[in-house]
């Protein structure tokens, strides 16, 4: 096949891409060129949008023996993930901008020009399996697996990507980058969110959305217990920066339990309070199985690393919702619900949805 | 593969192969007094005879130097900074809109950093600058103008520009006028003396000689602050050990595109011509960019609407066919280009651009090969284009 590889300038697309070599496949090397001002160096672990990372991917490529460009996506990435971002905590949800990227720029803006351009598929570095079944399983390494950050992608979308890297683990990767010769083998891994070189999220938001001072109000009295400087700031189920004027009636540490923009609220309560054991989602997709007409049992997962949960779950009118066998704190509107069949050869997704509460 | 970059870089020459092989076998510096030193020494002045001799410049008018982008360095900055220090108020420089980033970045940098002022002369739909309105430049500025630089051939669209008009302005007015002569030496005429330019820049790698060596002629009334300081090497104007080897293959190279230069031009016009001829078959909506007549002999470009350039570079380049889209990088991420956009094309068109330049290996296969993949990568780049659309 002739492919495409997107390669960050890190050590797994890097492998990705050798490994499509390997398998026969007609390797181009694309690197995304998303900041719109780029910096130059990386700064700590974070990012993968600096020009050091884009000569890091060049000489992977080089040294791999494919042909490398730069696409610019700088300005479908800033409407489609930091706008997105942007709005997402504005509307007081939490947001996982690195789905949203593989949904809307790697597995769609790029995916479409690679097949425009004669491509029949992307190849990503990502820790995923999906095999000739066409099912999107967990990487055999749980500690890296990513399978919830493309558990968005439709089968339309799965039918054109491959992962080369979903039978290894990262230890493996790396290993495998110092045996070919790639000096991206010993790169760190990037964290956090690619935007926001300092990873300071609140001053990033601030930026881009001002101050609105408002209250923190305790849920269980209904006092005003705080004030803060913008109700986007915070995310359900956050304990730490909460700043509370005084403790609260019980001694307890408490929590946030929502957040309101509308009227600027940020309600908080202990960590009981947090509990759910229904979850409410909008947009399903459904991969791994045909679209359910009645309750599936499953396992789910409500956000990147976070734990799994035994659920039920089906469909009506309004989207998806999931009853859970054992309550989760801390579900945050915006993030993913991601289903999956649990199976020996690596769990299966299922589906996924957007929780909206 | 159709390598059909050569204003890129084209093959070195076998003499001038052979010559830099030779040559770099012998030990010796030639700023050396001992044997070896003269040895060097004497490689270094008969080069700089022949390159005299060929371009019309007098021997002491030869300053080599690293390569293209530092000879326009030296001109822009070093013209600059000389005649200020002359004259306190010549802080202008006059420039025009399609030069190389080699003048046109050392130009904003002045402009950023030594408070120079700048005139900016447009160019018309066919990229030629016209030398009524350098006239009118220095009518109103001439007293404050240190410098004119004008490139000699562009090197995205191949404008041959009137040079010697435009110098025997700059001249009217005694200011001096650098032209960077990257693209035509080799490629169309070119003698210093007769086209009365005060410096003029030429490099290796454009003509068969190899990269990393150039020179910058200049006037012998003309001065120039250095750039690079040290051992003063290049008439005090240019510091660093001269490279010997470097400097004879330059030199060959330059004696042998500049004797074959009219037999030269006439066969790559002719297969250029033809390329762009079969190039309107396969793409009629092509557009032909740069003057169809004053261009130079290897030069053709072409913008494709409704497509990326970018996009046509990696469908060509998958089938073998080396090419460009003229356009500069800018952090990592192609940037529409400045000639076509100064030409007055839009954005869309500048990006949609390709060049294809000919040189002194290319043949009709190479044409042929190209023919036979360019219209199926313009169908697929259009459909990629087409994808742009906001939704």
């Amino acid at each position: 096949m002739r492919v495409l590889a997107a390669m960050s300038g890190g050590v797994d697309s890097a492998v990705a891409a050798a490994r499509a070599v390997e398998a026969g496949h007609d390797v181009t090397g694309v690197h995304l060129a998303l900041a719109r001002n780029p910096q130059t160096y990386r700064t700590g672990a974070r990012g993968c949008c600096t020009l050091e990372d884009s000569r890091d991917a060049r000489r992977a490529a080089d040294v791999i023996g494919i042909p490398f460009y730069v696409w610019d996506m700088a300005d479908r990435f800033h409407e489609d993930v930091v706008d997105d971002f942007v709005a997402e905590y504005a509307a007081g949800r939490t947001p996982n901008p690195c789905l949203r990227c593989n949904e809307k720029i790697k597995f769609a803006a790029v995916l479409d020009r690679a097949v425009a351009l004669g491509f029949d598929a992307v190849v990503t570095g990502h820790h995923a399996r999906l095999g000739p079944d066409g099912l999107l399983r967990r990487s055999v390494d749980l500690a890296k697996d990513q399978s919830y950050v493309l558990a968005v992608l439709t089968r339309e979308q799965l039918g054109r990507s491959i992962f080369p890297l979903g039978d290894s683990t990262k230890a493996e990767v790396r290993a495998e980058a110092a045996r070919r010769d790639l000096a991206v083998a010993d790169k760190p891994d990037s964290h956090d969110i690619c935007f926001i070189a300092d990873g300071d999220t609140r001053g990033f938001l601030a930026q881009r959305l001002g101050e609105t001072p408002g209250d923190v109000v305790d849920a269980l009295t209904g006092a005003v217990v705080g004030s803060h400087t913008g109700a986007y700031q915070y995310t359900v189920g956050q304990r730490r920066g909460l700043h509370l004027d005084r403790p609260a009636p019980d001694g307890r540490p408490r929590y946030v339990l929502s957040i309101t923009p509308k009227t600027n609220t940020v309600m908080v309560g202990p960590a009981e309070a947090l509990e759910v054991s229904q979850v409410r989602a909008t947009r399903p997709v459904w991969t791994g199985c045909e679209r359910p007409t009645g309750p599936v049992d499953c396992e789910v997962q409500l956000r990147a690393h976070g734990d799994v949960v035994p659920a039920t779950v089906s469909l009506d009118a309004d989207g998806l919702r999931a009853e859970l066998r054992r309550p989760v704190r801390g579900v945050a509107a915006g993030q993913a619900i991601v289903a999956y069949r649990p199976d020996p050869a690596g769990d299966v997704v299922l589906g996924s949805a957007t929780i909206t509460g | 593969m159709a390598y059909l970059d050569h204003a890129a870089t084209t093959p070195m020459l076998d003499e001038a192969l052979e010559a830099y092989v030779a040559t770099a076998r012998e030990v010796g510096n030639a700023s050396s007094l001992h044997a070896a030193g003269r040895r060097a020494r004497r490689r270094v002045e008969e080069s700089r005879e022949r390159v005299a001799a060929v371009l019309g410049a007098r021997p002491s008018e030869v300053i080599f130097t690293g390569g293209g982008t530092e000879s326009d360095n030296l001109a822009v900055k070093g013209i600059f900074w000389a005649r200020r220090a002359a004259h306190a108020e010549r802080t202008r420089v006059v420039s025009s809109a399609v030069e190389h980033h080699a003048v046109l970045d050392a130009v904003d940098w002045l402009a950023g950093h030594e408070g120079a002022e700048v005139g900016w002369l447009p160019v018309d739909a066919a990229g030629r600058l016209d030398p009524e309105r350098l006239r009118a430049e220095l009518a109103a500025h001439g007293e404050r103008v240190a410098l004119v630089t004008a490139m000699w051939a562009n090197n995205e669209v191949g404008t041959v520009q009137p040079v010697a008009e435009l110098a025997a302005v700059a001249a009217e007015h005694g200011v001096p006028f650098h032209t960077d002569a990257i693209q035509a030496v080799g490629q169309v005429p070119v003698d210093f003396a007769a086209s009365g330019v005060a410096a003029l820049t030429v490099t290796g790698h454009k003509l068969g000689g190899p990269t990393g060596v150039g020179a910058l002629l200049l006037a012998r009334d003309v001065a120039a602050t250095p750039l690079l300081h040290g051992g003063g090497q290049e008439r005090d104007v240019r510091s660093g050990t001269l490279d010997t080897a470097g400097i004879v293959a330059f030199a060959v190279a330059v004696e042998t595109a500049v004797k074959g230069q009219q037999e030269y031009a006439a066969r790559v016009a002719a297969l250029r011509d033809e390329l762009v001829e079969r190039v309107r078959q396969a793409v009629p909506e092509m557009i032909f960019n740069g003057d169809p007549a004053d261009r130079l002999p290897g030069n053709a470009h072409f913008s494709f609407p409704g497509c990326e350039g970018d996009a046509l570079l990696l469908l060509l380049d998958a089938q073998g066919i080396a090419c460009s889209t003229g356009s500069a990088c800018s952090a990592g991420v192609a940037q529409p280009s400045h000639v076509l956009l100064a030409m007055g094309a839009d954005d869309d068109r500048a990006r949609s651009s390709l060049r294809f330049t000919l040189g002194h290996t290319s043949t009709r296969a190479d044409v042929d090969a190209l023919i036979a993949a360019l219209p199926a990568a313009v169908e697929r780049a259009r459909r990629a284009a087409a994808l742009r659309t906001p939704r």
